[in-house]
């Protein structure tokens, strides 16, 4: 038992690594993943900057110290799509055939793609961090805040590229994949992500609050515009581990499909 | 010299239309390719007119409606990503070699980039009706006939932009990896200027770059009608921007294509 353990960690170690080195070596692909919401931030913030006047904004320092969870959970769920993609081309070129013929768990293949997407979700935690401090955002909770957000962004990094995952693994199609990329933003403008629900009009203020991804960039946003919520960081938790857990039940069902159709 | 200026204009004319004809063929031929282009604006105006719409409260914003504010905005963003289209067709033409046809044509190179930019001046307007559709169903204030085509007029122009900018890099890079320099250079044209709030409630550098963004000219010239009146003064100076813009990218654009020829 412990054996077999050890074997599909390394398995999802070498194969986590792959990955990440397959990302860095070619950054004219991975850069847009930070340099686009760089820009967004950077026009948002300053094009709606004022909005923190408006009287029912929570108290903040500035503008950037709220926009920051969104341009972090946006960063990242492009990358859980890159990722994807990164994943489906690997499936179209039969390289993942062949891993999936080898004497090792098919589970193994799925996470060390996931594990990558969490490192580069780390690393885009810690740019962020880094970008915010520079342009003067304030973290009220120090280096604890620092830390707990970076492990946040990598596990929803891990969620959110589970969902993909499971539909390159169900759609064998690196296109299909880059197809749902404007569901992304659906997603985001429906979330609080960029301003709070309650002051975003309905209906997508109404969805806003139930969204799961508005819980996870509240649990991002919070220690730096706030103080620690125990109830929001819980909150947090409860919305990556649900979407982890859907993204991992449809990657199972994906593959139990490919076993039933041969493939 | 008449005879043969006038029988030139006609194949030229000619050839400018078969171009179009061409791309626009490739709407109905792939009509997936299409749709990103078209959908994409929409769904940036929705979501941030859900998103940012309570900006209006704030004191000196010159409207009610954030959905009137922004249309302008997601139909210059739409003919944005037309004309960069435009460009990434281009380097899948010149990478497969059926541009070099082209150039060994008795075609004067104009022409040819006359063809494309026209083309991609008429696609811009698939998104800016699908979008005006849209917008006009979650309450865009009618802008008037005369706003309305103005704002069309400007889409048309600022595609034609788009297609000169999209097509300068084309024949620089030669390789349709260059599309999202193509996309960001003209989302950041576009978003960089009074797109969110108007001048007075930027903040930051923002401020500063809008202010000298020739493109804010272009977005407050659109504007008209959807929000206040349209007149000549905030009207010409857009005009002018558009066609400066054109006039130094096309000498860009027209110098790619002669460095490929020699």
């Amino acid at each position: 038992m412990i054996d077999r353990l050890a074997t599909n960690a390394r398995v999802v170690a070498a194969l986590g690594r792959r990955s990440v080195i397959q990302t860095l070596r070619r950054p004219q692909l991975a850069a847009p993943l930070i340099l686009f919401p760089t820009a967004l931030l950077a026009i948002q913030t300053a094009g709606a900057g004022r909005a923190i006047n408006l009287p029912q904004f929570p108290p903040v320092n500035n503008f950037l110290s709220f926009m920051l969870a969104g341009a972090i959970v946006q960063s990242v769920m492009m990358t859980g799509n890159s990722g994807a993609i990164a994943f489906a081309i690997d499936i179209e070129m039969g390289f993942t055939d062949r891993l999936f013929a080898a004497p090792i768990s098919r589970y193994a293949v799925v996470l060390g793609r996931l594990a990558a997407t969490a490192v580069l979700g780390a690393i885009i935690a810690v740019y962020f961090i880094l970008l915010g401090l520079i342009f003067g955002a304030s973290f009220n909770e120090g280096l604890a805040a620092a830390v707990w957000i970076i492990v946040l962004v990598a596990a929803s990094a891990l969620a959110f590229g589970s969902i993909g995952a499971a539909i390159a693994l169900r759609t064998n199609s690196a296109s299909v994949v880059q197809g749902i990329f404007p569901l992304v933003f659906v997603i985001l403008f429906l979330s609080d992500a960029f301003f709070p629900a309650n002051l975003m009009l309905d209906p997508a203020g109404w969805i806003a609050q139930y969204n799961p991804l508005s819980f996870i960039v509240n649990g991002i946003r919070e220690p730096i515009i706030a103080g620690w919520s125990l109830t929001t960081q819980l909150k947090a938790v409860a919305a990556v581990i649900g979407v982890g857990a859907f993204g991992l039940t449809l990657c199972r069902f994906a593959l139990i499909g490919r076993v039933r159709r041969g493939v | 010299m008449i005879g043969r200026l006038r029988t030139g204009w006609r194949t030229w004319t000619a050839m400018v239309l078969a171009l179009v004809r061409r791309a626009l063929n490739e709407i109905f031929r792939v009509p997936g390719a299409a749709i990103p282009g078209i959908l994409a604006p929409a769904i940036f105006f929705l979501g941030l007119t859900s998103v940012f719409g309570s900006l209006t409260l704030l004191p000196g914003f010159d409207t009610h409606s954030y959905q009137s504010f922004l249309i302008p905005v997601s139909m210059l963003q739409g003919a944005g990503f037309t004309g960069a289209a435009t460009g990434v067709n281009l380097a899948r033409d010149i990478e497969q070699g059926w541009f070099d046809r082209l150039l060994a044509a008795p075609a004067p190179r104009p022409v040819l980039l006359a063809g494309l930019v026209l083309s991609a001046s008429l696609r811009s307007l698939l998104p800016a009706t699908f979008l005006l559709a849209v917008g006009f169903a979650v309450g865009v204030h009618w802008p008037g006939l005369l706003g309305l085509l103005l704002a069309l007029f400007l889409v048309m122009g600022m595609a034609v932009v788009a297609a000169t900018w999209g097509t300068s890099l084309a024949f620089r890079f030669r390789t349709q990896s260059a599309a999202p320099l193509m996309q960001i250079g003209m989302l950041l044209a576009v978003l960089t200027t009074t797109a969110y709030a108007p001048q007075n409630l930027l903040t930051g550098w923002l401020q500063t770059v809008a202010k000298y963004n020739p493109v804010t000219q272009v977005v407050d010239a659109a504007r008209q009608g959807f929000v206040g009146d349209v007149t000549w003064a905030n009207t010409w100076p857009g005009l002018v921007t558009l066609i400066g813009l054109a006039a130094l990218l096309s000498f860009f654009a027209l110098r790619g294509m002669h460095r490929m020829t020699t």
